[in-house]
């Protein structure tokens, strides 16, 4: 899709990002803080009409990354929305497996291996770890040696 | 009463001495009709995402193959395309070329297996031997050009490592006639058999709304009137080159899951020979010094759907953070959709029909309350199979019958 019909899509909740990058054709970036994350993928979801791919959680430097793909599949474009959650002691961010059903194991999945809480999910329950796995330890952390 | 029954559920599965792999569904039943099912997955995670940040960028594609043993070409694929993003790498056009005929072959085959195991369930065993047998030469090809039968290994950043000698196209060529003839003589008998419209028809629909809120993909959502395919829609490899089409049923039940299988292979075959004749001459790989810091999205389109790479690089030599995404991970929860509501008869064939890397259909225990019942696996199968043969019986059908011409 080109740039400025992009930004006309976007405009909407143009002030709830950060930015908007393009990072390679047909590759969109939406960095946002994570307190926006559920009223910009409602947006991309339901107003746009983009399809849920899936969510990459990232213990990053200075903070959580949790990313929402999505694809636009009439323009072959991959929208990301990357939402930053500073707080690294109880990391928490919004669910938007309301929004979109099959958002659910991917974001118990982040809850397991990265500690991050989703609000108003659901089904929190543990998808990967098994039942007496220690609580408070989580294997994607970056603090977990390999 | 009740206590007795959940102590015995916890028997079955999800491990199992006869089966490979381990998904535990706990149906809850009213005597004959399914009223919830709960998945419970991860039996045997390989934690795979975090081995790669442990691997050199060029080691990663020989992980990733090993993901799935069927979709063994498209999770490098869509890994390698992610790193070529990041380097802004594009391939030699012949690399571009041989990928699209190893993914293709490997769809042929994943999509006969299908089949054949749709067939097994149901209590078509012939379809089950034949579809089989075909698959074979097709394993064949493959191993000849990669060294393998599955986890073919043959794609690294930058192009390909091994390349299709143009010796073998008259063979790969002769073996697709084949292929063709004997996949039309399936499709021909699946398609005009009495018994499996009625066995098929209706079962276990996944309605398109259903369908884009579970996010399916491949198969299970263009059976389901959702047309999308990467292959079109954000073109990898050649399929930008090639003149082919996406297959898409509106009617979203197991006939129409199947019916999208079969055609497609026909297109598979179709492009792997478009692929062959136009194959461009020159070198299969470009070499790649480095992958610079930033990120990038990779996806393939596997036999079961999208599988999505994503990949991000701090510019060092290893990934920081990969995230992998295979279709069965998004079409597995629409169980949750497709199968309440349906009979325990059709179960084992609904679970089929997503095909969900094979075995992950086979650990399934049924809680019937009121009869005081637990079936298991070789039950369902058994009922599954009895419902046809009654279909046959009453429609006055015989066996279904193929000639190996």
């Amino acid at each position: 899709m080109p740039q400025n019909e992009w930004d006309k899509q976007l405009s909407p909740i143009r002030h709830r990002l950060a930015d908007v990058e393009c990072k390679a054709p047909n590759r969109w970036y939406l960095p946002c803080e994570a307190e926006h994350v559920y009223e910009v993928c409602r947006f991309l979801f339901y107003d746009l009409g983009l399809r849920f791919v899936i969510s990459t959680g990232i213990d990053a430097e200075d903070c959580f990354e949790v990313l929402h793909h999505f694809s636009d599949d009439a323009s072959g474009t991959m929208v990301t929305v990357k939402a930053f959650i500073r707080d690294r002691e109880s990391p928490q961010i919004d669910s938007i497996t309301p929004l979109i059903p099959g958002a659910e194991w991917t974001e118990r999945e982040i809850h397991d291996l990265l500690g991050i809480g989703f609000r108003n999910h659901p089904n929190l329950q543990r998808l990967i770890l098994a039942d007496d796995w220690p609580e408070g330890v989580y294997p994607l952390r970056k603090e977990v040696q390999t | 009463m009740k206590e007795a029954l959940r102590k015995s559920v916890l028997a079955v599965g999800p491990f199992h001495p006869l089966q490979e792999e381990m998904e535990f569904f706990q149906l809850t039943v009213d005597g004959e009709k399914v009223t919830d099912i709960d998945v419970r997955i991860s039996y045997n995670h390989r934690g795979i995402e975090r081995l790669s940040e442990t691997l050199q960028f060029d080691q990663v594609p020989y992980l990733v193959s090993r993901v799935c043993g069927i979709c063994s070409a498209s999770h490098p694929l869509a890994y390698v395309q992610a790193a070529e993003e990041i380097a802004g790498v594009r391939p030699p056009e012949r690399a571009l070329y041989v990928r699209t005929i190893i993914n293709e072959l490997e769809r042929i085959h994943s999509h006969l297996l299908w089949v054949g195991l749709a067939g097994h369930f149901i209590g078509y065993d012939t379809v089950f031997m034949w579809a089989w047998k075909y698959r074979e030469p097709v394993l064949d090809l493959l191993e000849e050009i990669t060294g393998n039968r599955n986890n073919y290994g043959n794609v690294k950043v930058g192009g390909c490592r091994e390349d299709i000698p143009d010796e073998m196209r008259p063979k790969i060529l002769r073996e697709l006639d084949q292929i063709e003839k004997k996949t039309e003589m399936l499709t021909k008998a699946v398609l005009d058999d009495p018994v499996l419209h009625a066995r098929l028809k209706g079962v276990g629909v996944l309605t398109k709304a259903d369908g884009i809120g579970y996010a399916v993909t491949g198969p299970t959502a263009r059976g389901s009137g959702i047309a999308i395919d990467v292959r079109r829609d954000d073109p990898y490899a050649a399929y930008d080159d090639l003149d082919w089409k996406v297959i898409s049923q509106p009617e979203g039940d197991v006939f129409a899951k199947a019916v999208v299988r079969l055609l497609e292979t026909f297109e598979s075959i179709k492009m792997v020979r478009q692929a062959l004749e136009r194959l461009p001459k020159g070198p299969v790989a470009v070499e790649v010094k480095e992958i610079p810091p930033g990120e990038g999205c990779g996806h393939a389109e596997a036999p079961r759907g999208e599988t999505f790479h994503y990949v991000r690089s701090d510019g060092g030599n290893r990934p920081v953070r990969h995230k992998i995404r295979a279709p069965s991970y998004v079409n597995v929860p629409s169980f949750k959709a497709s199968c309440i509501g349906a009979d325990i008869a059709d179960v084992t064939l609904t679970l089929a029909a997503v095909d969900p890397c094979y075995s992950c259909t086979e650990r399934i225990a049924v809680v019937d309350g009121r009869h005081n019942v637990i079936r298991d696996y070789a039950e369902l199968l058994r009922l599954s199979r009895e419902k046809t043969a009654r279909l046959r019986r009453d429609l006055g059908v015989p066996e279904m019958k193929l000639e190996d011409r």
